[in-house]
């Protein structure tokens, strides 16, 4: 039995699909026959258009009210595996993604491979790739036992790619009643504006760590930068577990992996967790005191020099240009 | 409120990481308390004292009857740990951990609350805290960076691409907290000595009702089929800040068309 049927479990930014969504249809279109998603959101007809150009002939669609989506996708998932049987389904490394995931694993008593950065069909063997030790090391992991695999992919691990497929037609799926995983309801949706590109799609991410100093210097330093090259301001995990910024913002291993044309690091010393999540920018500026830091190991600029004199400079003469 | 947490004891990560000859993890150094699970335990902590009372249970997977992790986080306040340790245990993949936590969560007993971080510093699969929620037949609100409890129900402020949502199940129910959400404690001389006693539930897998085959390598049904080494990256231009250095990232700009 080959690996013929794959499914993708499609996720939205809005009223379209997430980029995560299509770059797991793109590389799903070279390793499947049958290529299908399963949405769980309420606007399936908006995202068939493009879900289709990616390659998904189908869509089945299911809407969780105010449900958290991802216990009512693993509930529906289970059903809808049990009737189509596909031999594999490919959920992005994101949080209502991880959701549905886990419960399912344990709907099936299927293991679930993660932080998968490649994907490689072997005859009936579905193969993940993972990078681990800051990304110095690949390892590739086989399911054994029956399918479907269960994977989940960080995103930015392959290009999203059109194809020429037509809309993918959409089943909608009746909610299923996920007993008291279906109870965590959504009471309110807060959504902060934000200016500039999103984290992971911005072409200049600007990041802080530690060696700014402190929470306040975040906003002249590292946003101010950001902004001024239309980039994303992203932070190390020490600034996320100090409090300094959301968790939303950490690039890296317990975070986002960003691969932008240009990555500057800003008082980041480049620990191993770090690196994992931006080694594979194009191009890495780092600005750093110490001048043994990790992070000149892998950059491409190296400015061993103090970010609080060196950067209110970079920002005066990128304004008077 | 009986609040459990999940600890975990990872090899400490200012130590390089490698792997032994079956691929694992090289687990043999002395764990110390994962910093990402700090934020659990003192969330637990800042629950249990608001609620009135009741006792904050650590709940911990560990080879070798590892205990230095938990007396940190007994140190901080919790009342007891339950420690599941055994040979059968060696590479566990996720759901098998699942398992086992969740029946450890089981053995403690009356528990409300089951406190997590997002995901370990050393394995982050990030799927524990749903697949143990999924086991125990609770709800699960994942991703929290503000937890309330009252009136029998957890609400939080689940983080989002955009933004946060504010989520809201009845208990017993799992939350997953995201790190930096409150400030963990550090231990009071008399937290170190008081933890030195305080109980700590040693058991292996049998004694959780659980068979060898459902953990370790068998329970993982995976197979690793080749590590190797990633192709690195070169260092590429270094320069000693004059106070000019900032014109050559302006030129580096420029290059890239940047700016």
């Amino acid at each position: 039995m080959a690996i013929s049927k794959i499914w993708v479990f499609a996720e939205a930014d809005g009223d379209t699909p997430a980029t995560s969504t299509l770059e797991l249809l793109s590389k799903a279109r070279e390793l499947a026959d049958t290529l299908e998603a399963v949405y769980v959101g309420a606007n399936a007809d908006a995202l068939a258009g493009t879900l289709g150009e990616y390659g998904a002939t189908t869509v089945y669609a299911i809407d969780p009210g105010d449900a958290l989506p991802g216990p009512i996708g693993a509930a529906a998932l289970e059903a809808l595996i049990g009737e189509h049987s596909p031999d594999a389904l490919l959920v992005a490394q994101s949080y209502d993604g991880r959701d549905a995931l886990a419960r399912l694993s344990v709907k099936l008593d299927r293991p679930v491979l993660t932080n998968g950065v490649g994907l490689r069909v072997d005859g009936d063997k579905l193969i993940v790739g993972t990078a681990i030790f800051g990304g110095n090391t690949l390892v590739d992991t086989e399911f054994e036992g029956e399918a479907p695999f269960l994977a989940a992919i960080r995103p930015k691990s392959f290009p999203a790619e059109p194809g020429s497929g037509s809309a993918a037609s959409v089943v909608a799926v009746p909610t299923p009643d996920a007993g008291r995983a279906g109870e965590a309801k959504v009471l309110e949706r807060h959504v902060e504006e934000r200016e500039g590109p999103k984290l992971e799609e911005a072409a200049v991410v600007v990041s802080g760590g530690r060696g700014i100093g402190s929470a306040e210097a975040y906003g002249p330093l590292v946003d101010e930068l950001a902004k001024l090259l239309q980039g994303a301001s992203g932070a190390s995990r020490a600034i996320v577990d100090a409090g300094w910024v959301p968790y939303s913002k950490q690039v890296g291993q317990t975070g986002k992996v960003v691969k932008p044309k240009l990555y500057i690091a800003l008082g980041i010393s480049g620990a191993t967790q770090h690196m994992v999540g931006m080694k594979g920018s194009d191009n890495i500026i780092a600005v750093n005191k110490d001048a043994e830091a990790p992070i000149f190991g892998i950059a491409d600029l190296g400015v061993v020099g103090d970010v609080h004199k060196v950067v209110p400079a970079l920002i005066e003469a990128l304004k008077a240009k | 409120m009986n609040i459990a947490v999940c600890v975990k004891q990872i090899p400490d990560p200012a130590v390089p990481g490698k792997l032994d000859a079956d691929h694992t993890l090289d687990r043999s150094g002395e764990p110390i308390l994962d910093d990402s699970d700090a934020y659990g335990v003192e969330m637990a902590l800042q629950l249990a004292d608001k609620s009135g009372g009741g006792e904050v249970i650590l709940i911990s997977m560990a080879p070798g009857g590892a205990v230095k992790g938990l007396r940190t986080a007994l140190a901080m306040g919790a009342a007891r740990a339950v420690l599941v340790s055994d040979d059968a245990l060696a590479g566990s993949d996720s759901l098998s951990t699942a398992k086992v936590i969740a029946k450890a969560v089981e053995r403690a007993g009356g528990v409300d609350l089951l406190v997590t971080a997002t995901e370990s510093s050393d394995g982050y699969t990030g799927t524990i805290p749903a697949q143990v929620a999924e086991l125990l037949g609770w709800p699960s609100l994942t991703f929290a960076k503000h937890v309330e409890l009252g009136d029998g129900k957890v609400t939080i402020q689940r983080q989002t691409e955009n933004g946060y949502d504010v989520v809201e199940a009845s208990l017993p129910a799992v939350v997953s907290v995201t790190a930096g959400v409150v400030e963990p404690r550090y231990p009071s001389f008399k937290g170190i000595m008081a933890a030195k006693n305080k109980p700590v539930d040693a058991v292996t897998v049998a004694d959780l009702g659980l068979g060898n085959d459902q953990v370790g390598w068998t329970g993982a049904r995976q197979q690793i089929t080749s590590v190797g080494a990633a192709p690195e990256r070169q260092a590429g231009e270094k320069v000693e800040d004059d106070g000019e250095a900032y014109q050559r990232i302006v030129q580096y700009l420029e290059q890239l068309k940047v700016v």
